[in-house]
């Protein structure tokens, strides 16, 4: 199992409206349906992925997210949205965060943490643009078109009148550790939120 | 013309005549006193009749939806891309029921059948059929094949309607729903389009009030005329430019009225041959089913409410050069069942072929509907093991 839906798994009640955002295959949708009984559905782009989800029997959605949740959900439509890994990805992350949690009543979402110390040191070392484990493309070739650090998400947060419920600072393999929780923006690979309207 | 049959083709098939004599009361408050519906079946009913699906057709469609008749055949029926051995619809798991729709002019009883209370040909007289007509004439055939629920109904087009007709009267007597290239009802282009359709055929002085079987003619002008609107809807602009530009049949132009570009002699040839095939009376009933369809109507035109009370699973796939019934008209049906929490899957599949789309064997459409269906022959399969 991949830690982070763990961690996810261990913030949902079960019998909950998921919504999840970028769903891929559908894994955390097969995973939390199976261990925590919830319903709901899939939002991918990519249509060979959408397949696998139609297979799995996850009922997903084609849809791009950079035009928004507002044409498929109306508010209050599920208890949770997740977005895992995707954020960095998309063309309007702070329009996306305000529907997320407008839409559910709790949103979760999971992103690279650019303060990473290497990536740090490759930027301001090497002067180069960072290529990493968790961020493996070239400048050129990335879809990450909005990376961001702890700190950066968390001030957007604030700015979005969002509240932080839950805050798990993860290594690559979505291990936390002492070092991540005393310094995240310096040692956490990856972060992953629990998030309500304010 | 096949001199050996493909290995993913179902074959050669024999339709068949299955008469109905209990009245069927229409929603034009007409009634239909006995009835034949011409059926194609492929594939074989298991031992406890879960693995049936039925295929509705669109407008010009009948009930000959896979195979061959004949070696002789030039082409098999008209959704052989997707039904077959191995296909999305695949008939190793599936018996798959196929019908000419009530109304039609392939064998079912429609305007060029008699009328057995005058011993006439009904013509322009044979009532006009709503989707939910067919869809409880359907249901009357279910049971005639001793089938108590469908695995899915599926259908493209008008036979989307006819899908989601059937979720909403008949909720409990299907398990899974796919529309695919649908529209919830049509808009006012799309009756326009049907309109000036009917007005090409009224115009045709062979027409005679649709009674021109008695006076031994064929509106065959207002027949293509029809058509040939019709193919414009079907294809995008897209298509029509890949498949033709401006390329001219000799070479130059000639400055008269003659077939000069590739278009013109493609639509003229569509329309000509459809003729040959097609009843002027059955084109207008069609299109008239088409522009009554509208399940929410019902429901205080709230899509969602008509939707409320379906129990089957749904899949809804729309192709983006789709200009009769776009994508943006696929979203309507999705929202609606979202918004009454309904297990929707939706698809949007790329592709350049306009509405005739869901007829192609597109990659990304037969993956998403293979994926689809094996999930249904999932659930059957896991019954019987």
């Amino acid at each position: 199992m991949r830690v982070d839906l763990e961690i996810i798994g261990d913030w949902i009640r079960p019998g909950s409206r998921v919504l999840d955002l970028g769903c891929g295959e559908c894994a955390l949708l097969r995973q939390l349906r199976d261990s925590h009984d919830v319903t709901g559905y899939g939002l991918e782009l990519n249509v060979e992925k959408l397949a696998r989800c139609v297979e799995g029997g996850i009922p997903v959605i084609q849809a791009n997210l950079d035009q928004g949740l507002s044409p498929w959900f109306d508010a209050g439509s599920f208890d949770y949205v997740i977005m895992t890994h995707t954020l960095q990805a998309t063309r309007h992350p702070e329009r996306l965060l305000r529907e997320m949690v407008s839409i559910g009543r709790e949103a979760i979402v999971t992103f690279p943490n650019m303060g990473y110390w290497k990536n740090r040191v490759q930027y301001a070392l090497g002067g180069r643009m960072p290529v990493t484990r968790a961020l493996p493309y070239g400048w050129f070739d990335t879809p990450n078109i909005h990376l961001c650090t702890v700190r950066d998400f968390e001030a957007l947060c604030d700015e979005l009148g969002l509240r932080i419920l839950d805050r798990e600072i993860v290594d690559n393999r979505h291990r936390s550790g002492r070092l991540m929780r005393l310094m995240p923006n310096l040692m956490g690979e990856a972060a992953v939120y629990r998030l309500e309207k304010a | 013309m096949p001199t050996v049959l493909p290995p993913d083709s179902v074959g050669l098939v024999i339709p068949q005549t299955l008469a109905f004599d209990e009245p069927l009361e229409l929603d034009s408050g007409k009634t239909l006193p006995r009835y034949d519906l011409v059926v194609e079946t492929y594939g074989e009913l298991n031992a406890d009749r879960s693995n049936a699906v039925l295929i509705c057709h669109a407008l010009s469609g009948d009930h000959h939806a896979a195979g061959y008749h004949g070696m002789e055949d030039r082409k098999p029926g008209w959704w052989d891309s997707a039904i077959g051995p191995g296909k999305p619809i695949d008939t190793t798991r599936f018996f798959v029921v196929c019908l000419n729709n009530l109304g039609g002019c392939r064998g079912s009883t429609g305007p060029t059948s008699v009328n057995p209370d005058t011993g006439r040909v009904y013509g322009p007289d044979f009532p006009i059929i709503t989707v939910a007509d067919w869809v409880r004439s359907q249901e009357r055939l279910m049971h005639r094949l001793g089938i108590g629920q469908w695995a899915a109904v599926i259908g493209g087009s008008l036979g989307g309607m006819q899908v989601m007709q059937w979720a909403i009267g008949f909720p409990k007597l299907l398990r899974h729903a796919a529309v695919i290239a649908a529209a919830p009802r049509l808009s006012a282009q799309n009756i326009a389009f049907n309109e000036v359709a009917r007005q090409a055929i009224f115009a045709d002085p062979d027409f005679h009030d649709g009674h021109y079987q008695e006076h031994g003619t064929l509106p065959r002008k207002g027949l293509m005329l029809a058509r040939m609107l019709g193919h414009i809807t079907y294809l995008s602009d897209d298509a029509m430019r890949a498949k033709f530009g401006r390329e001219l049949r000799a070479g130059k132009i000639n400055f008269g009225f003659d077939v000069e570009f590739q278009v013109e002699s493609y639509l003229r040839y569509q329309g000509a041959s459809f003729v040959d095939r097609f009843d002027a009376n059955t084109y207008l009933l069609m299109t008239k089913a088409l522009d009554y369809f509208d399940p929410a109507g019902e429901f205080g035109h709230d899509l969602s409410k008509a939707f409320a009370a379906t129990e089957a699973d749904f899949l809804v796939v729309s192709f983006t050069t789709d200009w009769r019934f776009s994508p943006a008209r696929s979203r309507e049906i999705v929202k609606a069942l979202l918004d009454v929490n309904k297990h929707v899957s939706y698809a949007e599949i790329e592709s350049s072929h306009g509405h005739d789309a869901f007829l192609v064997p597109i990659p990304d459409y037969m993956n998403v509907f293979r994926a689809y269906m094996g999930r249904v022959a999932a659930e059957f399969t896991k019954g019987e093991a």
